[in-house]
């Protein structure tokens, strides 16, 4: 359980996280999600007792982490952005002097490291220098490290970054591993990563938290509407006759290419469209190649949060993000409400993007 | 803090500093032992050590300038902050290695006098008390260097700056000569005098073992071990 309290660092003149609060609850696995220089690193930095903050609180496990930071640091394990490893040692040798820094028992310390390394599975490269280890095997004894003395909570910044692809599946596959036992939070701005293996997901922006939630909650909240696109042999007079005539269809576009129109149609959420659409093609003999719906995927959510980013903005506009990201958290159906009466801001970016 | 005191040793003995440093140290004893006492027939153990103070100036800066900027530069400080183990024990841990290292020569050294003494008439007290002297120089100049390391996060810097600070250090008496001898009624250039690490370390081989100069050693060593402490905790703050 950690809990972060307003939360606030400022570098100088910079502010790279400002009253950032949220909290989190054991045994899920976390996706911190954030455009680059959002303050992922920092946050993460602070939570870990690397950085210190210029105010507000956290606490692990209800240790403070500035007041008490040997016991609420002794509670987590921290892989940071780029793996810390001493490059002189072997992965044995240097998950040795961890363990002994986390003052693990003397008579355990072989046992620990044992296990550690066959959970990470790097117990055949354990006797090589870490220095000559390819990047997903170094990456893969900084999480080693991060998981020695068992501490109920994992923190892991980009652990994925720099991995080929199988590397990165098995990194995947080894953190969903490690969320059955242990908290889990994970950095990425990578957001299929954060889809596949997260099942609470928060959203920073230029240091203020725009959402936590879990993906369903997040894509509930956000999708007002469907896209559904559709293949259909006919021509593009007759396939827009049809579309007409059925009323679940709000907006649609259309392009014939030899002899099958492509359609791209919009259609409320609620309304299955995709069974009206059938039986409408059907009945006047219209084949339907390949029809698909696509609900607002995280990548949208992500976008429309962290917009600001890009779109000059103002600090009203901030502040009703914020306003959103509280919202979000305390209740994801009632927000969905207040969406859309408090926040006309999203609704003018969505019609800005059609 | 034993988890850090065995890394940190294990650093300097993987590498060539640990090496080049107890090198160093034995290639000058062994010379001016040679010549003081073999060459010259001196009974004076003392005086092999009174002449090998300026090792320091280049042993120093070697044993030191890696500290502190090599775990900034393979950004393993991380890890080490992430670690439930203060500040204070990350850096006394450090430098309680280096000290080890630096006992190394020094133990070995320190068996010259004996051998010595089945074939004359040593003073061993002299010997020893100054031989103390010489690791307590030594600490001090650790401690000194340790901080240096703290401010940068380049190893060169780190070296270049304590070489620079041991050799205006060692030269203070000299420049104390030449300042003005009535500048703010004579305290300048006492000061100057007083506050020289290596001016205090000669009363000990000229058989004066002064216990306020150990003290002194002993003070410089805990102040910058503080400065450290201090300076990497501002690190974390800004």
């Amino acid at each position: 359980m950690i809990e972060v309290e307003s939360l606030t660092k400022k570098y100088g003149e910079n502010t790279a996280i400002s009253d950032l609060t949220f909290s989190i609850d054991d045994g899920h696995i976390y996706g911190f999600l954030g455009p680059n220089g959002a303050g992922k690193s920092t946050t993460m930095n602070i939570i870990t007792g690397c950085l210190a903050a210029t105010h507000g609180s956290v606490r692990i496990d209800g240790y403070d982490i500035f007041e008490s930071p040997l016991e609420a640091k002794s509670k987590i394990g921290y892989l940071p952005e780029q793996p810390p490893l001493y490059q002189d040692m072997t992965p044995r040798e240097y998950l040795r002097f961890v363990a002994e820094a986390k003052k693990i028992g003397r008579d355990q310390i072989s046992a620990a490291v044992d296990e550690v390394m066959s959970k990470t599975q790097i117990t055949d490269v354990g006797d090589r220098l870490i220095k000559n280890l390819s990047k997903g095997y170094k990456q893969r004894v900084g999480i080693a490290q991060a998981l020695l003395g068992n501490p109920s909570t994992i923190i892991l910044d980009e652990p994925t970054v720099g991995l080929d692809p199988n590397q990165i599946i098995e990194i995947r596959a080894l953190i969903s591993e490690l969320g059955k036992t242990h908290t889990i939070i994970l950095s990425s701005h990578i957001l299929s990563e954060v889809q596949a293996v997260c099942d609470r997901i928060m959203i920073i922006s230029k240091g203020k938290m725009v959402a936590n939630d879990t993906p369903e909650g997040l894509e509930k909240l956000f999708a007002g509407k469907t896209e559904l696109s559709l293949s259909v042999k006919g021509s593009k007079d007759a396939v827009d006759g049809v579309l007409g005539s059925i009323d679940e269809i709000s907006d649609f576009t259309s392009e014939e290419k030899d002899g099958i129109t492509l359609v791209t149609a919009e259609c409320a959420n609620e309304v299955n469209a995709e069974e009206r659409l059938f039986f409408a093609f059907a009945d006047v003999r219209l084949p339907i190649i390949r029809m698909n719906a696509e609900r607002a995927s995280l990548e949208d959510i992500f976008i429309e949060l962290t917009k600001s980013d890009t779109v000059e903005e103002t600090a009203d506009e901030l502040d009703l993000a914020a306003e959103y990201g509280a919202a979000v958290e305390a209740d994801a159906a009632a927000a969905a409400e207040t969406a859309g009466e408090d926040m006309p801001v999203s609704d003018e970016e969505e019609g800005t993007e059609q | 803090m034993t988890a850090i005191i065995k890394r940190e040793l294990r650093a300097l003995l993987t590498g060539v500093t640990g090496y080049i440093f107890c090198c160093f140290v034995l290639v000058f004893a062994g010379i001016y032992m040679n010549i003081i006492n073999l060459k010259q027939g001196s009974a004076n153990f003392e005086y092999v050590l009174g002449n090998m103070g300026f090792i320091f100036l280049i042993g120093i800066p070697l044993l030191t300038m890696r500290s502190l900027t090599e775990d900034r530069k393979q950004k393993t400080d991380t890890l080490l902050y992430s670690l439930p183990i203060s500040m204070t024990q990350i850096v006394l841990g450090k430098y309680i290695a280096m000290l080890i290292l630096m006992l190394m020569p020094i133990i070995i050294v320190g068996i010259y006098p004996l051998i010595l003494s089945f074939f004359g008439n040593i003073y061993l007290p002299a010997s020893y008390g100054t031989l103390l002297a010489f690791f307590l120089l030594g600490a001090s100049l650790t401690a000194i260097g340790l901080f240096i390391s703290s401010l940068t996060e380049n190893q060169a810097v780190a070296g270049i700056l304590c070489l620079l600070v041991g050799i205006v250090n060692y030269f203070l008496p000299t420049i104390a000569a030449y300042v003005s001898r009535t500048a703010f009624g004579g305290a300048l250039p006492e000061f100057l005098e007083k506050i020289s690490l290596f001016d205090r370390f000669y009363s000990f081989p000229n058989g004066v073992f002064d216990i306020s100069n150990l003290v002194f050693y002993a003070v410089v060593a805990l102040v910058f071990i503080y400065f450290t402490i201090q300076s990497m905790e501002k690190r974390r703050w800004s």
